[in-house]
């Protein structure tokens, strides 16, 4: 088995040699990268947030509001459906618990058709893996003269899933206003947002950009009563609703209930700065048909304040002097540049289709990262050196070529991070000192083997020859365990943990290769070369 | 031509299995204290598996005055607060205990903030909602158990059952050891924990199979030797690797306990202890256990006709015995 086809050779040392080229930039700083032509590798590891600081934050939807959402729109259907069809109905209520909105129609006569009617408004959901039929988004049944309509499991997953889609784009483009590299924005189990953002500072700015809801609606104040008064009695007169502002001590406001424009009809938003005061401000603009609706109500309130209400909260409420009928506007509001900036942002993202809570944030400081990576370096490369060493006077010669199979296997595992765009993280540095010791022990088999051998009297090649073939048994069942317990690993954990099994894995895989088929091609190497009366082992 | 210097002698003939009245002790010690500990002391389990705040700071003044900043954090009313140098001296972490909803929870930190102002920067905050945590719990157990199984089913299947047993017996008597230390010396007991555990068993089974491998081919080779014996021999034949392999992987993880920062210290004694107990137990745990569940000879003879053939059955179980 010395001999090696000249084909294995060259794979072999092609490999080799793409693990040091593709691992090379990782030596550089990446400012030194960016002058160079595009076909040297460029590709470095990602740093974990550990390493370079960031944030790491994970939200869950809230179903309940979702829930409620969708269930008032089945019943706003339902009302819409059965007055368009002249079907007298009373009693028509959503039950959030049970997930069902019911009616009971007036004329026993009716039900039929309004059954006929409302099977209408259920609609198939087809969004399995194949594509397929997977159930109805509702069950409706039909008791005596109530209908009711019930949100499905299925229903409900497929709304979760589009309302998840509809908040990733929406907190992309909320934190893309941050300019931060990379930020990663993924889907997490059934119902979580996982938002990695590396190298933010300012944790508690970006945390409010992503969880407002971003709801905006133009409502008009009711001139006709006192807000003060009405804030402290709560007897807020119907049609009305009361809301306050943003300030310390809040103001209150007694707007009318019906929105005049919401933020749907938005088109644009941007920061800038009031012509007159120099004061930042925000810019808008509304579609056509937004235009159209804010142009009427403003010419029909000329005088009268108008508010400008966020999640419903009063941003601002002013006069309005003249009717706005271009259909742009500007919101002030004792802005800062920044909040002008932030407030901007959110209008022009669009509303998140239901509120998000943070379940779960780990903020590294910049300072503690860039502390980590530098201790993490020096006791890898500490590691490293007591290794080489070791192994060199345990082995003398064969410990040589050990090392230089350890440094391959740690050039591939950089290569092939880098390629993978996979995440290195303080766990995963270690990771790849525990594949050093993992890989070393491949070769103290074999070289242990190869002694026995000796010691039975077998000629040096020989010896060579079933020390290798023989400890390769060992080898490999000994990293397939290893293997099990890493790609379990890998399944069930997250984060950190992920990172840490993933650079175990390629090292693993690596080791196998480098340990056994490198250090062999050394071996064999040496011995034509030298051809020598017996091995220094 | 340097040839390395020889560690172990090639031919030591020690009576590891020989001497297991007093190793079976050491095992049962090493299995049960740790539960003890576990039950009476418990672990000191970190926000990931409790929920909760976590705020490492970096205070303007050197040393930290620890009674100053937790006097303005208890006065938060945020319940249960340690507060602890961490590393350098003026360098703290505090912790708070899980408040009842996702949302206290946040607002917990704003509250801190406000309490401490900008005498202190802030290097890391974590907030663990109760949610989280125990979904991390159940999925750090389902991974420590799924692994197991996993690896029962390899050995199994490369080796006989009675290796794999053995196998996981070993494996359980390192992680409850290990679990042990975490309680013995109070270190945070956290996700990194069980990515240290599970790579512990991964280490330490690698061991093991290393050793399975040389008694599987002994029991080939010298089919009529006494168990005690082979195993002894065959234990002894990679005492120079085990000790080899050992000391390198121990050299390369011992730097990160003494500069490898206060981030993954706790991992690396972890990882340092578990290296030496999984070495302890593929010799004096996994190796003994094949006494007892009495290995069968006749499924390594080679021949498939011999093989878990009916005829040698009684006389490989007296052997096994012997």
């Amino acid at each position: 088995m010395l001999h090696f086809q000249k084909w294995k050779v060259i794979l072999v040392g092609a490999i080799v040699l793409a693990g040091f080229i593709f691992a090379a930039p990782n030596l550089f700083p990446s400012s030194a990268l960016q002058g160079l032509p595009s076909w040297v590798p460029q590709k470095q590891v990602n740093l974990g947030l550990d390493l370079q600081g960031g944030a790491h934050l994970l939200y869950r939807i809230d179903e309940t509001e979702l829930v409620d959402d969708w269930l008032d729109t089945i019943r706003g259907d339902v009302r819409e459906t059965l007055r368009s069809n002249r079907i007298g109905y009373i009693d028509l209520d959503m039950n959030s618990a049970d997930r069902s909105v019911s009616v009971r129609i007036r004329k026993p006569e009716d039900v039929d058709k309004a059954y006929t009617e409302l099977r209408k408004l259920v609609a198939p959901v087809g969004n399995d893996v194949f594509g397929g039929f997977s159930g109805n988004d509702m069950d409706i049944a039909k008791s005596g003269d109530q209908i009711t309509l019930t949100a499905t499991e299925v229903g409900l997953n497929e709304r979760i899933s589009s309302a998840i889609q509809a908040s990733i784009e929406t907190i992309r483009r909320r934190v893309d206003a941050f300019g931060t590299t990379e930020p990663s924005i993924q889907r997490e189990g059934r119902d979580r947002i996982l938002v990695q953002v590396p190298g933010v500072s300012d944790v508690q700015r970006l945390k409010g950009l992503i969880g407002e809801t971003g709801k905006l609606e133009f409502k008009l104040v009711d001139p006709s009563v006192n807000a003060a008064e009405i804030a402290m009695t709560k007897k807020v007169p119907p049609g009305d609703e009361l809301l306050y502002s943003e300030d310390e001590p809040p103001i209150p406001y007694v707007l009318k209930d019906r929105v005049l424009v919401s933020g749907e009809s938005l088109v644009d938003s941007q920061p800038g700065f009031d012509a007159r005061n120099g004061e930042p401000v925000v810019n808008f603009r509304f579609d056509a048909a937004g235009a159209k609706r804010f142009g009427r109500a403003t010419q029909d309130n000329v005088g009268l304040p108008f508010a400008i209400v966020l999640d419903n909260k009063v941003i601002s409420a002013p006069v309005i002097r003249e009717p706005i009928l271009g259909g742009s506007g500007q919101i002030s509001g004792n802005f800062t540049v920044q909040e002008a900036n932030d407030l901007s942002v959110l209008l022009r993202s669009g509303a998140l289709p239901a509120k998000l809570s943070v379940i779960e944030e780990r903020t590294v400081g910049a300072s503690l990262g860039a502390d980590s990576i530098n201790s993490g370096q020096k006791a890898a490369i500490a590691g490293m050196l007591l290794v080489v060493l070791f192994m060199f006077a345990a082995y003398g010669l064969f410990g040589a070529f050990a090392n230089i199979a350890l440094l391959v296997n740690v050039a591939l595992i950089f290569a092939v991070l880098s390629l993978m765009g996979a995440t290195l993280t303080l766990p995963g540095i270690a990771g790849i000192v525990l594949v050093i010791g993992i890989a070393v022990d491949a070769n103290v088999l074999i070289n242990e083997r190869i002694r026995e051998e000796i010691r039975a009297g077998k000629s040096p090649i020989a010896a060579v020859d079933s020390g290798y073939s023989r400890a390769l048994i060992a080898i490999i069942d000994s990293n397939v365990t290893t293997l099990i317990a890493v790609l379990v690993l890998f399944w069930l954990g997250s984060g950190p943990v992920r990172g840490f099994a993933v650079t175990l894995t390629i090292g693993i895989l690596a080791s196998m290769f480098t340990a056994v088929t490198v250090t062999r091609m050394l071996v064999a190497a040496w011995l034509r070369w030298k051809r020598p009366k017996e091995l220094p082992l | 031509m340097f040839r390395g210097i020889t560690l172990v002698p090639p031919d030591t003939k020690i009576d590891f299995v020989s001497q297991r009245a007093i190793t079976w002790f050491v095992s049962a010690f090493l299995t049960v204290v740790p539960l003890v500990l576990v039950a009476t002391v418990g672990l000191n389990m970190g926000i990931d598996f409790q929920g909760g705040t976590l705020i490492e700071v970096k205070t303007k003044e050197n040393p930290a005055q620890l009674a100053d900043i937790r006097g303005k954090i208890s006065d938060l009313g945020l319940g249960e607060v340690q507060i602890q140098e961490f590393g350098a001296p003026d360098e703290v972490l505090i912790r708070i205990a899980s408040q009842p909803t996702e949302e206290e929870q946040q607002a917990s930190i704003a509250k801190v903030k406000e309490a401490l102002g900008d005498s202190v920067t802030y290097r890391r905050t974590e907030i663990v909602g109760p949610t989280i945590s125990s979904e991390l719990i159940a999925g750090g157990t389902l991974a420590v158990v799924v692994a197991m199984i996993g690896i029962l089913i390899y050995v199994w299947f490369r080796f006989e059952w009675q290796f794999a047993v053995a196998a996981i017996a070993s494996l359980v008597h390192d992680v409850t050891a290990t679990i042990g230390l975490y309680a013995l010396l109070q270190l945070e007991f956290n996700v990194s924990s069980i990515a240290a555990i599970l790579t512990i068993i991964g280490y330490s089974l690698n061991d093991k199979v290393v050793i399975f491998d040389r008694i599987r081919e002994n029991l080939r080779k010298y089919k009529r030797m006494p168990l005690v014996e082979l195993l002894d021999r065959s234990i002894n034949e990679m005492l120079s690797r085990a000790i080899l392999t050992h000391v390198t992987t121990l050299l390369a993880m011992l730097p990160f306990l003494f500069f490898g920062g206060e981030a993954i210290y706790g991992f690396a004694v972890a990882m340092c202890f578990g290296i030496v107990v999984g070495a302890y137990s593929s010799i004096f745990v996994a190796s003994p256990m094949q006494l007892i569940l009495g290995v069968q000879r006749e499924a390594f003879s080679g021949s498939p006709s011999s093989a878990k053939g009916k005829a040698e059955k009684g006389d490989a179980e007296a052997t096994a015995r012997a």
